[in-house]
Formats: structure tokens, sequence, C-alpha cells
């Protein structure tokens, strides 16, 4: 039992001791909150920096001529590379969204076993694996087997960093899908597969588009990899098979050279990259995370988004 | 006699589906596996002329007829970069998972983390051209300049004259491109802490920071682990930014001594050396040979990290049920 007296003792000590643990209190309060500062300045720095910097740089020509030669008083412009990343993202989107949906089908539908939960656990180690990594892969499997940097390299490469990504939205929005919509179709005797394709995969519908169109924003910016399957070029594209250009990867070409117009121009092709990354993520987020339950799926990836 | 007709197909085109996914999920896999066997089997004339050395020396000479290849210096580099950015990004990102997990008024959580969320939607080479261009002279003038003048060549660590594209510098930006990844994910484990944690400490009267230290910190000690882990694995995998930043040098010169000397990661050779080597050469396959460290890092350290995470959440969904 406590005495009286204890207790006025425990309330002396209370009294002499509270006051230092609210300063202690008000001073992590104070640092937490200077941490988020220290965050959000990088992001308005390079944000305003972009935005000034780049819009300086536009114009039509800009969009729609080739570079011009280094050095030289023809500046050009950036249109192989806008082509470049478009033909990029749709060759990938090609190769990626099938087999990723497919892949996210297995694993929520029939992934409740030991195999579904190694290729799971693969797959998210798939999902941070170094970039630089898969495009030095590609280039052993395919450009020396080829003989040529090319856009299916590039594609091929792009496609398995956006693979894991669309496989795990899928998994996850088919599993936000109710049992009870399942045993509807079964009760009216429909087949597995067009239960799956016709009923969930519809019900799902957004989360896929999510995982997908985050999929393309975090492709889009990839450079490392294409360094080793595209090489980068200053023409427009003649073939599938040959090297073309991409944003990036002329942004990271332009600021190596020293002249001030190279570096006026890889500012305005980083507003226009970040400009459509930004757009496909905020997009996303005021189109398709509104609806309640899909805003955790970007969690449940790790924060994969890049 | 229709419905067995359907009966009959529905087998067929069911087996067929299920197929169809069982392979696109076991491409993962393959990949995986062929990522191993390629990069093995590409850089294996590295391993035969060096040996282990290729691990533990410095040289780096790509010469003909001289060739000699040690990656010791950039996988130091790698570490040392990676390092560094940790210890400036870990804090950050803790304090600001702890922010908006256990502070933030209801209606800042959105828009912080939405901000945050947008500094990982950066594309990586867009914080190289933002470093090359405006953080470096920030950095040189305001952070290295001081140091420099306050320890001068005494201290080996802050020896040389600060040039702005040094190891310091890709650190600093390798920690402000981990601190989105790290605290989300500790910000979500932070929230998965069952609210019963926190009520009890605060009923014994603990202040806001004491129910953090007590109550969601031990509790979710093994799931921010975790997510410090993924943040490494992020940090070493990372090759623009700091192919832009970190000034290039080779051989036994990129060995990390001072913060403000050039250095070389294990990425950033290979992005920076891949088009001067030739096709078939010992070159070409040192590089590779490099790709197959990365590799091999960056799969052990995210296989205990994705283990530590999912025991993490595997605990939790344990707790709510029970």
């Amino acid at each position: 039992m406590i005495t009286i007296e204890q207790r006025a003792e425990f309330r002396k000590h209370f009294r002499y001791n509270i006051g230092r643990r609210l300063i202690v209190d008000k001073i992590i309060k104070i640092t937490v909150l200077g941490c988020v500062a220290l965050a959000v300045v990088p992001l308005a720095s390079i944000m305003y920096e972009v935005f000034t910097n780049g819009v300086a740089a536009l114009s039509v020509d800009f969009l729609t001529q080739v570079p011009g030669a280094v050095g030289s008083d023809e500046i050009g412009g950036i249109g192989p590379a806008i082509q470049g990343t478009l033909a990029l993202i749709g060759l990938s989107c090609l190769i990626g969204v099938p087999i990723g949906i497919l892949g996210g089908i297995f694993l929520s539908e029939y992934g409740n076993n030991k195999y579904g939960r190694t290729v799971r656990f693969f797959n998210d180690v798939l999902a941070e694996f170094p970039t630089i990594v898969i495009g030095v892969f590609t280039f052993v499997i395919i450009v020396i087997t080829i003989g040529s940097f090319s856009v299916w390299a590039g594609s091929f490469a792009l496609s398995i960093i956006m693979l894991p990504i669309i496989m795990r939205t899928t998994e996850e929005s088919l599993k936000l899908v109710p049992v009870t919509y399942r045993e509807a179709g079964y009760a009216l005797g429909i087949k597995r597969s067009v239960v799956v394709t016709r009923i969930v995969l519809t019900a799902a519908k957004s989360g896929l588009v999510t995982g997908i169109m985050l999929a393309v924003a975090r492709i889009s910016g990839e450079t490392a990899p294409l360094i080793f399957t595209i090489l980068g070029s200053s023409q427009f594209m003649t073939g599938l098979d040959g090297p073309i250009d991409a944003l990036p990867l002329r942004i990271w070409r332009l600021s190596s050279l020293p002249y001030d117009s190279a570096q006026t121009q890889g500012w305005g092709a980083a507003f226009i990259l970040i400009m459509m990354i930004f757009a496909i993520n905020i997009g996303v987020r005021y189109v398709f995370l509104r609806k309640r339950g899909t805003s955790m799926l970007k969690f449940k990836m790790f924060g994969g988004v890049r | 006699m229709s419905i067995l007709n359907i009966k009959k197909s529905s087998g067929k085109t069911d087996k067929i589906f299920k197929i169809a996914a069982l392979a696109s999920a076991t491409y993962v896999l393959v990949i995986i596996a062929m990522i191993i066997v390629n990069l093995t089997s590409g850089s294996a004339s590295v391993w035969q002329k060096e040996g282990l050395n290729f691990l533990t020396g410095s040289d780096w000479n790509a010469v003909e007829g001289r060739e000699s290849y040690g990656a010791a210096p950039y996988i130091m580099g790698t570490f040392v970069t990676a390092g560094i950015a940790m210890a400036i990004g870990l804090p950050i990102s803790f304090g600001i998972a702890m922010f908006l997990s256990e502070l933030a008024p209801k209606i800042l959580r959105t828009p912080i983390s939405f901000l945050v969320e947008l500094l990982a939607a950066v594309p990586s080479v867009i914080y190289g051209l933002w470093g090359l261009f405006v953080f470096r002279d920030y950095i040189q003038s305001w952070i290295e300049m001081p140091l420099h003048n306050l320890f001068g060549d005494n201290v080996i660590i802050f020896s040389g004259t600060p040039f702005g594209l040094d190891i310091l510098t890709a650190s600093i930006v390798l920690a402000i491109m981990i601190i989105p990844t790290v605290s989300s994910i500790s910000r979500e484990i932070m929230l998965a802490v069952p609210n019963s944690q926190r009520e009890a400490a605060y009923m014994l009267g603990a202040t806001k920071w004491e129910v953090f230290r007590m109550a969601v910190l031990p509790y979710s000690k093994s799931g921010l682990i975790g997510a410090t882990i993924l943040g490494l694995g992020r940090a070493i995998g990372e090759t623009m930014a700091v192919t832009m930043l970190i000034g290039n040098s080779t051989g036994s010169a990129a060995f990390p001594q001072s913060l403000f000397q050039p250095g070389q990661t294990m990425a950033s050779i290979m992005a920076n050396e891949f088009a001067e080597a030739s096709q078939g050469g010992l070159h070409l396959a040192a590089l590779i040979g490099i790709g197959l460290i990365l590799f091999l890092v960056a799969f052990g350290i995210n296989i205990v990290a994705h283990l530590l995470v999912a025991r993490m959440v595997k605990s939790h969904e344990g707790a709510v049920l029970a």
C-alpha cells in the first residue's frame, strides 16, 4: 500500500521533473518540425529551378527539332528524345502490362500457397533492384546477342522495372474485391477464368489503372538502364532495332556539355519530364485514389514508387 | 446437354487461363535467375584473370596490354556514400514519420505526405541536374569551405580543397533521395502501432515524446530496421545522381579518404565507363563483374529488409486478430 507520505513524495517528484520533461518534449517537437521543413526545402528548390530555367527554354522548335551539332550556333531541340520516351513507354507497356496483370491475378486468385508466397517475395525484391543492374543484364542478354542497341532492348529493360509494380498493385486491388462477387459468379455457373476477367478485373479496374500509371511514371524517369540499351541518338527513330534517344538520357548528356545553351536545354527537357511525371502522379491521386481502400495500395508496395 | 458442354469446355479454358497466370508469375523468378546466370557468364573472363584480386585490388587500368582491374575502391565508395547518406537521411526520415504519425494535425497529414511522395517521384537524373547546377554552389560555399577552414588539412576527412563535386555532395543528394522511401514506410509502420499502446502511456502521464519513445518505438523497432535497410538498398543502387555529382575518379585515387575528394561508386563507374568499353573485351567484363557484385549486395540487403518488414506486418495481423 502507498501511504499518504509516499504519495506526497511522488507528487513532489512529479512537480520537480515535469518542467524538464515538457521542455524536452518541446525541443523534440521543434526538431521534428525542422525535419519536415528540411525535406520540403529541396523539393521547393528543385521545382523552382526546373520551372524558372525550364520555361525559358520552351519553344515549338525546342519540342520538335533534332539537337544541333555540339558547340554549334544551332541549338536545335529535343524532338527525338520526346519521341523516344513515348515509344519506350508504349512498348514497355505492351510487354509489361499483360504479364504484370496475369501475374497479379495468379498471386491473388491462385497464389495462396508456398509457390505464391515465393513469387510474391521475389517480386518485392525485384521491385527494389538497382535499375542499372537490369540495364547491364539486358545488355548482356539482348544487345550482345543481336549486336546492336535497340528500342526493343530498352523496352525489355523498362518492362522488367514496371513488372513488379503492376503485379503488386494488381494483386492488392484484386484482393479488395469482395469474395461475394466471385461467389455470385460461380453460383451462376460461370467459369473461373470468366469470373476473374469479367467480374473481378472489372471491379478492380481503377486499382489496375493506378498501378499501370504509377509504373509508367516510374519508368519514364529511368536513365541508368537506358545507357546500356538504347545508347542515345540525335536523330528521329528509324526503326525499332536501332538506337534512339530518351528524355532522361538527353538530360544527362546535355548536363555534361560545357555550353550555356546545353544547360538551358537540359533544364527545358527536365521541365517536360517532370511535368509528365507529376501530371501522372497527381492525376492518379485525384482520379483514382479518392476511393476508399485503394489509397492503401501505394504503401503496400513499401513506397516503391519513384 | 448444353450444360454438359459448358462444363467440358470450362475445364479447358480455366486450365489455360491458370497456366497463363502461372507462367506470368514464374516469369519473375526466371528473370531473377537469368540475371544471376548472365551477369556471371558475362564477367567470367575478368574473374578468371583477376580472381579474388578483382574484389580486393585497387588498380584500374583499361589500357590494352596493361589491363588490370580491381574494384575495391568502388565497393568502398558505394558503402561510404550510402553510409553517409543513411547517417544524414535516417534521423530526418524518422522525424518526418514521427511528425506525420504522432504530431501532425489531421489537416496537415495528407498534404505533407503528398509533398514527401512527390519528392520520391522526381527522377534521379533531375536530382543530378539540380545538384550539378544549383546545390553544388551552396554546399561548396556554405558547408564545405567553412568545414575546410575550420579543420584544414589536419583532419583527414576534411582535407583537400573543396570543389563541390565530391563524396559529400553525392551523399547529401543521396540522403535527400532516400528520405521519401524511408519516411513513408516508417510512417506506415508507426501508424500500425495499436492506439491502446499509446493510450496506456498517456494514462501514465507521459508527454508526446515519452509516448513515442516508450510505446511506439519499441513496438515498431523491427519494422523501422527493415525500412532502414530498404533505404540502404536504394542508396546503394542509385546511379544517375551519384554519377553526376561524385566527381568520378578511378583506380586507387577513388579510394574514399576525404569527404572533399572525388570518388566513384559501383553504379557510377558502370555508367561512366560503359561507353568506352569495347564489346567482348576485358574492360566490359570487368564492368559486368561490378554489376554482379552490386546485384549480389542489393539482393542480400533487400531479402533481409523484406523478411524484417514482412515479419513486422505478420505480427501486427496477429495482434489485430488476438
